[in-house]
């Protein structure tokens, strides 16, 4: 369903339409996960109302908008599932990670990953006809076709899919979820979605910190994340009292310096070792006890900040060993995945066979695909909001999911979804009009305030929320480095920021959305200041720093959790214990090769 | 400054309730003014995704990278076939590279 900007905006709370939309189960989030969503449900049950509500149009929104260039988990002939999960365990210094979610995901993704092919996914083999591995998982694809091709299929699998509607909080009845609630951001209206489960795939949270290109440059979205998730899947749930998993495993990479571009397919696939300003193998050299360049993924992140700050920086990924036709090879990658990247080399002038690409750290981003933050869930993916699903970059517990995890767990999650409706002959809720007109109020107060209003922009309550999430909970200025006096002061001023959200106000739709992703990235900034403040340790340099606390401490050997109090209001730290499922050496990435 | 759009190649995709840019920017950036041409609303917050630069049926828009990051006058154009897909590009120095293959299977 296109929509065209309505140009006549609501004066008052009476002018906004109202439009109520049924359905059996409710996918937030047509990205990845969310479309292999909806494909499973009518698979195994074409009669199930399938419902999308989508912040952008599915055919190019979220992480895979501009292509990929590799499908970075598929399991090869001879390896099992249970050597996936070990290596996933090794890349996080040998947990704590929910290995019983990882496996079931393992078991299911070489089969999503089929499934795209079978749509039309072109996936690069040898002459033999054999998938070609460019690391230990990863295998490539020309894939800047990915997001319509999986879009196509959601489409043809679903009843209604309604873009641009944007989710701003869970419709709830009896402490369960039973829908959402948003509003247009093209036509105006106010939409009530009722559904018997819900599936939250919004994918993750970008923009919580400042990303260092951002001071007065027109490249403020110069973020390797999809800027326009803003983490309003995990809000929305935090809101109603769910329980978070491992915020502060926050995900830091590397990526090339000035412009965010994935920097693990010259690394990995092109075999391009990191350098420093002197030309030395930083992994080789410093990290070699750790495993040198098959270190875990947060040392490999954290290396060339270390160098930095060492004052051993420039860092680089030395591609001057690559002949022309591997160069060509590896701009196709680009083009497929971070098409502008071609654009950057060719705008710096560069010949990479002569000048090595340039690396750094990205802004830290809570997602749960890459790193382990997200909704605690059980194994039908559902959260503890009962009747709440979560898949992909929400779904907490299970690192290194990427495209094929993600969309292995939309279809957990559905089975998990459609199992929960039929055991609970879940029913469609009467609507609560109470409900409903806190959220209107709520939802369209900036846009009533207009934007000529003496208030504060979503731009400069943003910039304000980035400034201090870098400065004081540990961002890229800090090389990532944060201490408990520092997190309580970005928990004082992220208090004042959300007093202040009273002020805010939009000139127009656009704004109004914007105001509400600033909402919504405080209320998931304040519960990573909890978590960060938590862990009084230092596991995982980089993605978790604490200057307080640098060493390991085998007591927090756990998971860190959080969940509102309900009744005060307040954020309610505590730990769960980790349990090893699949047997190994921890850190060790898999068992030793047979030969 | 990301997206730029060449007046005069732009229609704001005529006839069609939302231009293809405005359909495809994942940040709803991408809109067609009284003007009848399409604009982006906010060049900061553009995320270099070139989903507008491939929609575009007229090859009206092109993407740049931002002074601040990189120099004048790159330029990357796509041309999108109906299951490949052709780049040309040219860097500040002049020289010209094509890229063209496969992105879609043949079905
Ligand atoms: C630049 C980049 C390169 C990557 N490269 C690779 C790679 O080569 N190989 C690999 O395997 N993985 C790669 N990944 C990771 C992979 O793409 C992601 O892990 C995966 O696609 C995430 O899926 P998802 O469904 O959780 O999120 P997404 O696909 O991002 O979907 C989230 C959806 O929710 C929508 N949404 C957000 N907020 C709202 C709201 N309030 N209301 C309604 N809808 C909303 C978004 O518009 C979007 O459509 C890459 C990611 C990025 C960003």
């Amino acid at each position: 369903m296109a929509r065209r900007a309505i140009k006549e905006l609501p004066k008052a709370l009476a002018d906004v339409e109202t439009v109520v939309v049924d359905a059996d189960l409710l996918i937030i989030g047509g990205g990845n996960a969310g479309c292999f969503s909806a494909v499973e449900a009518k698979t195994l049950d074409p009669n199930c109302k399938v419902v999308i509500m989508e912040k952008a149009e599915i055919k190019r929104s979220g992480a895979c908008s501009a292509g990929m260039d590799a499908i970075n988990t598929y399991i090869p002939e001879g390896k099992t599932p249970e050597d996936l999960v070990r290596w996933s365990r090794s890349q996080v210094g040998g947990g704590p990670i929910r290995e019983d979610l990882c496996l079931s995901n393992a078991e299911e993704l070489n089969e999503a990953v089929d499934d795209l092919e079978r749509w039309g996914l072109p996936i690069l083999r040898d002459e033999n006809g054999k998938i070609k591995y460019r690391g230990q998982w990863d295998i490539s694809v020309h894939g800047e076709q990915l997001k319509p091709i999986m879009a196509e299929k959601a489409l043809e699998n679903s009843d209604e899919v309604h873009n641009r509607v944007t989710a701003t909080n869970l419709l709830m009845e009896d402490g369960r979820c039973v829908g959402a609630l948003g509003f247009g951001v093209r036509d105006g209206k106010f939409y009530v979605f009722r559904a018997k489960a819900t599936i939250v795939a919004t994918g993750g949270a970008c923009g919580l910190y400042k990303s260092y290109t951002a001071d007065s440059t027109s490249s403020h979205h110069q973020t390797w994340m999809c800027p326009y998730n803003v983490g309003t899947g995990y809000a929305m749930g935090i809101r109603q009292g769910a329980e978070m998993t491992s915020m502060e495993q926050r995900w830091v990479a590397t990526r090339s310096k000035d412009f965010c571009g994935p920097i693990d397919t010259i690394s990995v696939g092109y075999k391009s070792a990191v350098i420093n300003a002197k030309g030395e193998r930083v992994l080789q050299k410093h990290y070699a006890h750790l495993g040198g360049d098959k270190s875990p993924r947060y040392i490999r992140a954290n290396a060339p900040m270390e160098e930095w700050l060492a004052g051993r920086g420039p860092t680089y990924c030395d591609t001057r060993h690559l002949t022309a036709d591997k160069v060509k090879e590896l701009k196709i990658d680009y083009l497929n995945e971070r098409p502008s990247f071609v654009l950057f080399l060719a705008a710096r002038g560069q010949d990479i066979t002569k000048d090595p690409i340039e690396i750094y750290g990205s802004d830290p981003y809570i997602i749960g695909g890459h790193t382990q933050s997200g909704f605690w869930v059980d194994m039908g993916r559902m959260t503890t909001v009962p009747g709440l699903f979560a898949a992909g970059e929400t779904a907490g517990g299970n690192p290194n999911k990427f495209v094929g995890g993600c969309a292995a767990e939309g279809k957990l999650a559905t089975r998990g979804a459609l199992k929960y409706i039929a055991e609970n002959r879940v029913e469609l809720p009467e609507i609560d009009q109470t409900q409903l007109k806190t959220e209107i109020e709520r939802v369209f107060a900036p846009l009533l305030r207009g934007g000529d209003y003496d208030g504060v922009s979503s731009v400069e309550m943003e910039e304000r929320l980035q400034r201090l999430m870098d400065e004081y909970a540990g961002g890229t200025s800090q090389f990532y480095r944060t201490n408990e006096e520092r997190l309580d002061y970005a928990l004082r001023h992220i208090k004042m920021l959300r007093d202040q959200v009273c002020h805010l106000k939009a000139g127009d739709l656009h704004e109004l959305m914007l105001c509400h992703d600033v909402i919504d990235r405080i209320d998931v900034a304040e519960v990573l200041c909890h978590h960060l403040k938590g862990r009084k340790e230092t596991r995982w340099q980089g993605w978790q720093t604490r200057s307080d606390y640098p060493d390991t401490d085998p007591a927090y050997d756990c998971f860190v959790e959080t969940r509102k109090n309900m009744e005060t209001g307040e954020i309610e730290c505590f730990t769960r214990p980790y349990e090893q499922i699949v047997p190994g050496d921890r850190k060790a990435p898999s068992l030793p090769d047979k030969n | 400054m990301p997206p730029r759009i060449d007046p005069k190649k732009c229609n704001g995709c005529e006839g069609r309730e939302e231009s293809h840019c405005e359909e495809a920017c994942p940040g709803n950036l991408m809109y067609v003014g009284e003007d009848g041409k399409s604009h982006c609303r906010s060049l900061r917050d553009c995320w270099d995704c070139m989903s507008c630069t491939k929609a575009c049926p007229r090859n009206a828009i092109e993407t740049r990278v931002p002074y601040q990051l990189g120099y004048h006058l790159a330029r990357l154009t796509p041309l999108m076939g109906k299951n490949s897909i052709t780049w040309k590009c040219v860097d500040i120095h002049g020289n010209e590279e094509t890229f063209k293959y496969r992105n879609r299977m043949d079905k």
